[in-house]
């Protein structure tokens, strides 16, 4: 999974690493889009209900609890939030799992997901090169590329790449600095010296 | 059967100078009186089985149920006041409809169990409130496979391998004891459960009729009744055994 880094009220940029991915329970993350107070109240919500819950059952909360507990306070406050969010994760009896619960309380399992402004940039993308049985690399550069892509058409998006990755070993946090991602630029000529009329000022 | 309470039984607010609550042990009592329920955990399900004396011939058969659906995945059994089994199944299919809204998957048998349990447990804490004069024995099949608990009228909620409750549960249980439980099937924990309420009910007693149920692999993990031909083949099976230890049955009188 993985998110760009930019907050932004209109053009003003409030944040430029900030990190959309929170954490519900040890193998299961929130990825936020839409109005960041919104979603982030919803997280701390979904947190403390699933502490509730899995602090009566003695197991680990599943992912399909996560994201059905988002849906529910979605679709309950319909009227006054607007939180596009995706539940990612694993558990020990469905293993990994990708839910799309965007604004409205839908909910659906999917094998990949994509939320946000910049994704409406990215869906041939994400469509196009998609595959079932790709390895871990080949997944995690998926994710970073369709990111980048995102991030270089849309202007809310932007600024850093955070990705996390889930297998056998735990989970594993990757940062993306602004400056290593592609920019997809390469239309444009880099400028190789100085301008041609050979003035100079100073 | 002693349990004088000599003023100190008259309510559920009250203990004796031994420590005991003598209204939660009297609604033991209504338990300990009633038909017989039984509960077998076998190697791919649960089996309850119900011992319901027929009261009288204007009876429709079938009728006076005392197993009820909890959720697809669970079903309970109630000993003692059938009423008072009712109520609390209802709260069990209002606890499992509700996890399963706020949750999305269905209510673990562990977690369902201890909710029944404290919620049968709260009325033993109120003074204007009776305890529930029912046992439930509550059979489930959830993802971490096949469970059978059991929740009395103090609120305990106990996970057991096979138990019985009422009039002859002494005598079941010793016959549950000589089984090999985790090694049989769900088709044959039917045979022997028919097999047990029919040796140890009370000869002298009324007709009786059995209900009994089922949730394991071969009923697609659902809480269901026996199919008609099976519970016939168990209880013909049942007699002719009873026929051939008719010197030898033990009189299995229950109750303290």
């Amino acid at each position: 999974m993985g998110a760009d880094g930019r907050v932004s009220i209109g053009n003003y940029i409030t944040n430029r690493a900030s990190n959309k991915i929170a954490p519900l329970s040890d193998y299961i993350f929130l990825l936020r889009s839409g109005s960041a107070p919104d979603t982030q109240i919803i997280s701390d919500n979904v947190r403390h209900y699933l502490d509730q819950v899995s602090a009566e059952s003695g197991e680990e909360p599943t992912v399909e609890m996560a994201a059905n507990l988002v849906k529910l306070i979605n679709y309950n406050n319909k009227d006054h939030l607007v939180g596009a969010m995706l539940v990612v994760g694993w558990d020990r009896h469905g293993g990994g799992q990708v839910y799309g619960a965007p604004i409205g309380g839908t909910l659906s399992r999917e094998k990949w997901a994509i939320d946000g402004s910049g994704s409406t940039y990215i869906w041939g993308f994400c469509d196009s090169e998609f595959r079932d049985d790709m390895t871990r690399e080949q997944a995690e550069e998926w994710v970073k590329e369709a990111l980048a892509l995102a991030m270089t058409r849309d202007a809310s998006s932007g600024g850093v790449i955070r990705m996390i990755t889930i297998n056998e070993t735990g989970v594993h946090h990757k940062y993306v600095n602004g400056s290593q991602i592609p920019q997809y630029h390469d239309d444009l000529p880099m400028p190789s010296g100085p301008p041609s009329t050979g003035m100079v000022i100073g | 059967m002693s349990g004088i309470g000599t003023g100190y039984d008259l309510s559920s607010t009250t203990y004796s100078p031994d420590g005991k609550i003598f209204q939660t042990e009297y609604a033991q009592k209504a338990v300990d009186n009633s038909g017989t329920v039984l509960g077998l955990r076998c190697k791919d399900g649960v089996v309850l089985a119900c011992e319901k004396l027929v009261l009288s011939k204007l009876l429709v058969e079938g009728s006076n149920r005392r197993v009820h659906n909890i959720d697809r995945h669970v079903g309970v059994a109630a000993a003692g006041l059938a009423p008072d089994g009712r109520m609390v199944a209802n709260r069990a299919c209002e606890e499992a409809a509700s996890y399963k809204r706020v949750y999305g998957e269905p209510i673990s048998g562990h977690v369902l169990a201890e909710r029944i349990g404290s919620y049968v447990h709260m009325f033993n804490l109120y003074w204007s409130l009776r305890p529930y004069g029912a046992t439930m024995l509550m059979a489930v099949y959830d993802k971490n496979g096949p469970a059978l608990y059991g929740i009395d009228p103090s609120g305990s909620s106990l996970r057991y391998y096979g138990t019985a409750v009422g009039k002859a549960r002494q005598a079941a249980k010793n016959e549950i004891e000589k089984l090999k439980l985790s090694e049989m099937s769900a088709r044959e924990a039917v045979m022997e459960a028919v097999r047990i309420l029919h040796k140890v009910h009370d000869e002298d007693g009324k007709k009786f009729e059995l209900e009994v149920s089922w949730i394991c692999d071969e009923s697609g993990k659902e809480h269901r009744r026996v199919p008609a031909e099976l519970l016939d083949e168990a209880e013909r099976r049942a007699k002719a055994a009873m026929e051939e230890s008719d010197m030898w049955v033990v009189a299995g009188r229950g109750g303290s």
